[in-house]
């Protein structure tokens, strides 16, 4: 963030964006691609797709508990709500409204058109929840502000359990599978230069000086409500696309996928990061191939439980002993705030 | 000057903390140049005041003018949006980042590019940014604090904290300087090197400022004005040579004669 366009220069500061952008597509095209040639199976696919969505997810999520300092758990909500209003539309309007444009040779573009309109809508009604998960932010600090994200997560999860039009608890089904690699890596990519580019203004430096001290972000006259508003907004913006992604590939979702393991998987992922964008990518590819790998270790073992957290928690564990400063960074909860004593 | 209106003034300001009046009634004007100090002993409510002006605890009653405008009531970040800068008693610098970024962040009000913008880094984005990294740099230049650019704030020794918080403050480029105890935990050459900074800043930044001290060496040699508290009340004010012989101010701090027989 200090190194400076000046010094850089124009190219340097486009080109780092996008390079660690097409990395991580380019790292997400490999999974697939290395691992089941010629044909790329589904199930490698799947990860790939999954892992791209997880990835918009927790660098999304690192804007809010990372960048702005403010601990949220409740951002698998936001997901819930893109994903459940775009597949809703879908099941309703778009698959019949689409048919007579889905076959070949331009099906596939006029359904990822389609997709694209789908993800800023589905990422316009999550941004429209962060905003009044947002509020709240303004008035809670650190374990409370956890508390009540913790709650709005689970209240999304049991008002989708409970409505019929979307499915109730059997889920919502035959969901179109628009969803494409293309489409997620360029999700990824968008996402991942708009935060990093947020986070080199003067913007990104007023949510950077939120997290930092609030008193005296105020007396430089940062307006420390808005900024923690709009975080939570543009996290909560891109968690609905992911969510409508995500929806829009396994054709199938039910409240369940959603609930408070999703956000802590999340947080997990934003803590391993250390609070970086860079590092919440790698985190949050490496914590969706974990349980892939996962599997195979059950079956030598012979387990019957799945070992999944334990191992998270083992990682925790060991970011805390290890890099004591990461942690803090990414879940800095704030309890005394307030004013200068004197 | 006297005839001008003050740039900032407080008019019969009282701050209570529930049964605690920390400012009782306390008037006071500062006029634009000058540079003024505010001192008492420990409790009299100096650094209330200054929470008061910039926002932080609002004034129970009375009304804080600043520039033309009323400002008591007003949040924080508007008063300060104003040109009101200050720095605080126990350091708050932005720890995390570097000292570069610790003054960028003050110029956010010189921006005038939206979030949007910044998203997709348009013309004004480019454009604001150099002129911002600019103007950090120079002023650290100016206070030869330009090598410690990219170094983390809170890995800084502590009297260059003190400078570079006040370095930040001015980064806003206020028209009125609030100094919380600058000269707080620094040895007597540290001290000598602030005083010389704040010189610089009235006399080449024709910046207002009005400082709590309780270095007296400081307080004597540089202020042109000095307003004594205690128990929230104005007892004195007037010339730094006048105040040092006030039989009220040395009542405030050493107590009253008579009672010399319980020390």
């Amino acid at each position: 963030m200090s190194a400076t366009v000046e010094r850089r220069g124009i190219f340097a500061h486009y080109l780092r964006p996008l390079v660690t952008a097409m990395a991580a597509a380019a790292v997400l095209a490999g999974i697939s691609a290395l691992v089941a040639p010629p044909r790329v199976s589904a199930y490698f696919i799947q990860i790939a797709v999954i892992a791209g969505c997880n990835v918009i997810l927790a660098v999304s999520l690192n804007l809010v508990n990372g960048f702005a300092g403010q601990f949220s758990i409740g951002h698998a909500g936001f997901m819930a709500i893109g994903a459940y209003t775009t597949a809703k539309i879908s099941v309703a309007v778009g698959d019949k409204w689409l048919a007579p444009y889905t076959t070949a040779p331009y099906g596939t573009i006029a359904t990822s058109l389609y997709l694209v309109g789908l993800m800023i809508i589905g990422g316009l009604v999550a941004a429209i929840a962060g905003l009044l998960v947002g509020l709240p932010s303004l008035r809670l600090r650190g374990d409370y502000l956890a508390i009540a994200t913790l709650g709005f997560g689970e209240i999304i999860k049991v008002i989708f359990l409970n409505t019929p039009a979307v499915g109730g608890a059997t889920g919502l089904k035959d969901i179109p599978q628009f969803t494409n690699v293309f489409l997620v890596l360029g999700a990824v990519a968008v996402t991942v230069i708009v935060i990093r580019n947020l986070m080199s203004s003067v913007h990104g430096r007023a949510i950077l000086a939120v997290r930092e001290d609030e008193t005296a972000a105020e007396a430089l006259g940062i307006d420390c409500a808005h900024y923690k508003t709009a975080a939570f907004v543009i996290g909560a913006f891109f968690a609905g696309v992911a969510g409508c992604l995500y929806a829009h590939y396994l054709q199938y979702i039910v409240p369940r996928s959603f609930d408070f393991m999703k956000s802590i998987e999340l947080v997990l992922m934003v803590v391993l990061g250390g609070g970086t964008i860079t590092g919440a990518i790698v985190a949050a590819i490496g914590v969706t191939l974990l349980p892939e790998g996962l599997r195979q270790v059950k079956d030598v073992f012979h387990l019957t439980t799945d070992p999944r957290m334990v191992i998270y928690a083992a990682l925790l564990i060991g970011v805390m002993l290890l890099r004591r400063d990461a942690v803090p960074k990414a879940l800095r909860s704030k309890r005394a705030g307030g004013g200068a004593h004197g | 000057m006297a005839e001008t209106s003050p740039l900032l003034s407080l008019e019969r300001c009282t701050v209570r903390f529930g049964g605690l009046t920390a400012v009782d009634s306390l008037s006071l004007q500062v006029q634009a140049g000058e540079l003024v100090g505010l001192i008492g002993p420990n409790g009299a409510g100096k650094t209330t005041v200054f929470n008061a002006i910039t926002g932080v605890h609002p004034v129970t009653e009375g009304t804080v003018r600043f520039d033309g405008h009323v400002i008591s009531g007003l949040p924080p970040y508007r008063i300060a949006n104003l040109g009101v800068a200050r720095t605080f008693q126990n350091i708050r610098l932005f720890k995390g980042l570097t000292v570069l970024d610790n003054l960028r962040a003050a110029m956010h009000q010189d921006s005038d590019y939206g979030m949007f913008r910044a998203a997709i880094r348009s013309r004004s984005w480019q454009s604001t940014e150099t002129a911002i990294e600019r103007a950090a740099s120079e002023l650290l230049a100016m206070f030869d604090m330009g090598d410690r650019a990219e170094e983390l704030a809170g890995g800084l020794p502590y009297g260059d904290q003190r400078r570079i918080e006040i370095l930040r403050a001015l980064a806003t480029k206020p028209k009125l300087l609030l100094l919380d105890e600058p000269a707080a935990g620094m040895n007597p050459s540290e001290t000598t090197r602030l005083m010389a900074l704040v010189r610089r800043l009235r006399d080449d930044h024709r910046t207002t400022i009005l400082l709590i001290e309780h270095d007296m060496r400081f307080v004597m040699g540089i202020c042109d004005r000095v307003t004594v508290l205690n128990y929230g009340s104005e007892i004195a004010s007037g010339l730094p040579q006048d105040i040092a012989r006030d039989r009220a101010v040395i009542e405030a701090y050493l107590g009253e004669p008579e009672g010399n027989a319980e020390l």
